[in-house]
């Protein structure tokens, strides 16, 4: 094996020796990147291409899957009541939010079911929130792994999107809990729930593949990002009903457009219409599934092909 | 880097939007026109002073830091053997051998196959079961010996090594010597960074001297670590 470097400035690499050749140094061949071509040599690090970047990928999905129970055994492991945690954290974020939207400021008047419709939305909403957040930092944070081994750094933020989605799937069996304290007995509908939330997860792990990438070169944009996520909240029907917004004609019909593709108010109404009895298709936006659909499929091939094209500069900082 | 939050959300955005560079990130040439040819079967050594860019030399040559300009050309994947492999210091023993073990690419099947050599050899649960103990419990040379244990658990293709040898008590360095020298064996190329000029004489049969980023000499080991070794002794005086 044999492992050349051309140097930085084109002078050094054709200046023949010995006038002005350095002392100590060995005489090289002049033209190294050829030199090194005809000894079949390849560039160390360079980006594969991208199907086999994604087979690579799909090869170390055991590390993924590893690294993300890893941190999440980790995230808790100092704390008195551990794994319960993942259970608690989502139950007093519904707790606060009902306690300020549902009786201080009375959303709730005029929706069925307030309980269980706001306690999903916080769920729901809170996978998508969670997983950006922790993708931006999927990079930035980790470069100390990116500098000592090579993988593909998409394992990264997917791995993150991974632990949020077993964080939800704590969170939904105490929202399954809650349904049923509510007088709610299961329904087939129920199973909606699982094509709904891999939408999603595609959705919000495309996405975060784009900010991570983001945030690897702009450290910055994750102080930006909470900021960008409470307006997307407040705009998504997470604590108060869209439907019942855009019963008024008042609102213009670009807003309400707008409104209805937003991909965190899709994903959440599909919640609610698969597990919340009641809640009906009144509340689904038209063609909500074929949203859902096209956001999973623009987010999660577009974000998948923006990350891979800066692979190799991960390391850089 | 992970910079220090300056002038807020609004200056964040703008430079965003500019894609300019943060003022909290300076861009430093560690390593400059620095130029090589390696062969096969050799053992390279690079010397010289603390900052002088042999780490980040070796990340270059790894692909893990690539290049702002001139390029690395390699047979196959080098990989960096660092101490510092990617563990969790919560997690416990056991687990961040699987962890680490997956990281550096082998399979679920690897892993169990190598899992008790990895402990063994580390000789962490020599006395008691530390495996079972999060890493964080460890004293500073028993992490250092699981950590090591892990990197050099498979051969590998090209290997790049920093620091590595100068870890744990007298009997680990003893054995540690023995598993490098394997690893030395199964490699085609074998780069090694140290401060122990001993090692890199031992070791090497070439070195390169790295001094504020260029390269001063490239050579036979016993050469360039004496010219190294006379000009340090002469800034001493």
């Amino acid at each position: 094996m044999s492992l050349p470097i051309p140097p930085a400035s084109p002078s050094a690499s054709s200046a023949g020796p010995p006038a002005g050749h350095p002392p100590g140094l060995p005489v090289l061949p002049s033209d190294l990147g050829a030199y090194a071509a005809r000894h079949g040599l390849t560039v160390s690090g360079a980006r594969p291409r991208l199907v086999p970047y994604a087979r690579r990928l799909w090869s170390r999905r055991h590390f993924v899957t590893a690294f993300a129970t890893a941190r999440l055994t980790a995230q808790y492991s100092r704390s008195r009541l551990g794994q319960l945690w993942q259970v608690l954290t989502p139950l007093l974020n519904a707790a606060v939010y009902y306690l300020v939207f549902g009786e201080l400021m009375n959303t709730k008047d005029g929706v069925d079911d307030y309980v269980p419709f706001l306690v999903t939305g916080v769920f729901v909403w809170s996978f998508t929130q969670n997983t950006l957040m922790t993708g931006a930092r999927a990079i930035s944070g980790n470069l100390g792994l990116v500098r000592a081994l090579h993988f593909p750094r998409a394992a990264l933020p997917v791995s993150y999107a991974l632990l949020q989605l077993q964080q939800l799937l704590a969170s939904l069996g105490v929202l399954a809990a809650i349904l049923l304290c509510c007088g709610q007995p299961p329904r087939l509908s129920w199973l909606l729930a699982a094509p709904a939330l891999a939408l999603q997860t595609v959705f919000a792990t495309g996405l975060s593949l784009v900010l991570a990438r983001l945030a690897a070169r702009t450290p910055d944009l994750a102080q930006l990002l909470p900021f960008v996520l409470r307006t997307w909240m407040y705009a998504s029907g997470v604590m108060w009903s869209m439907a019942h917004l855009l019963r008024d004609d008042s609102v213009p019909a670009g807003v309400r457009v707008l409104l209805e593709a937003n991909p965190a108010a899709v994903h959440l109404s599909l919640m609610r219409y698969a597990l919340i009895d009641g809640y009906g298709t009144a509340g689904l936006p038209p063609h909500a599934w074929a949203l859902a659909a096209g956001w999973a499929l623009a987010a999660g091939l577009g974000g998948f092909v923006y990350f891979w094209q800066a692979e190799e500069r991960y390391g850089r900082g | 880097m992970a910079g220090f939050r300056r002038g807020g959300a609004v200056a964040a955005l703008r430079r965003i939007a500019s894609r300019a560079p943060s003022p909290s990130v300076r861009e430093v040439h560690a390593v400059q026109g620095v130029s090589f040819v390696a062969h096969r079967g050799e053992a390279i050594g690079l010397i010289g002073s603390n900052g002088s860019g042999k780490s980040t030399l070796l990340q270059a040559v790894a692909g893990l830091l690539p290049a702002d300009r001139g390029r690395v050309f390699t047979r196959g994947q080098p990989s960096l053997l660092g101490v510092n492999a990617a563990l969790l210091n919560d997690l416990t023993g056991e687990r961040n051998v699987v962890l680490g073990a997956l990281a550096m690419g082998m399979t679920r099947h690897e892993v169990r196959r190598r899992y008790d050599s990895i402990i063994d050899f580390s000789g962490i649960n020599e006395k008691g079961d530390f495996a079972s103990l999060p890493l964080r419990t460890y004293s500073s040379g028993m992490a250092a010996r699981l950590k090591f244990a892990i990197a050099s658990a498979r051969p590998h293709e090209v290997l790049l090594i920093d620091e590595a040898l100068s870890t744990g008590d007298a009997r680990f360095q003893r054995r540690s010597r023995q598993r490098m020298a394997e690893l030395r064996a199964a490699a085609g190329t074998v780069f090694l960074v140290s401060h122990h000029h001993r090692t890199i004489t031992d070791t090497c049969d070439r070195a390169l001297w790295l001094e504020s980023g260029t390269l001063r000499m490239d050579g036979p080991a016993a050469e360039v670590v004496a010219a190294y070794e006379e000009s340090t002794a002469g800034k001493g005086r």
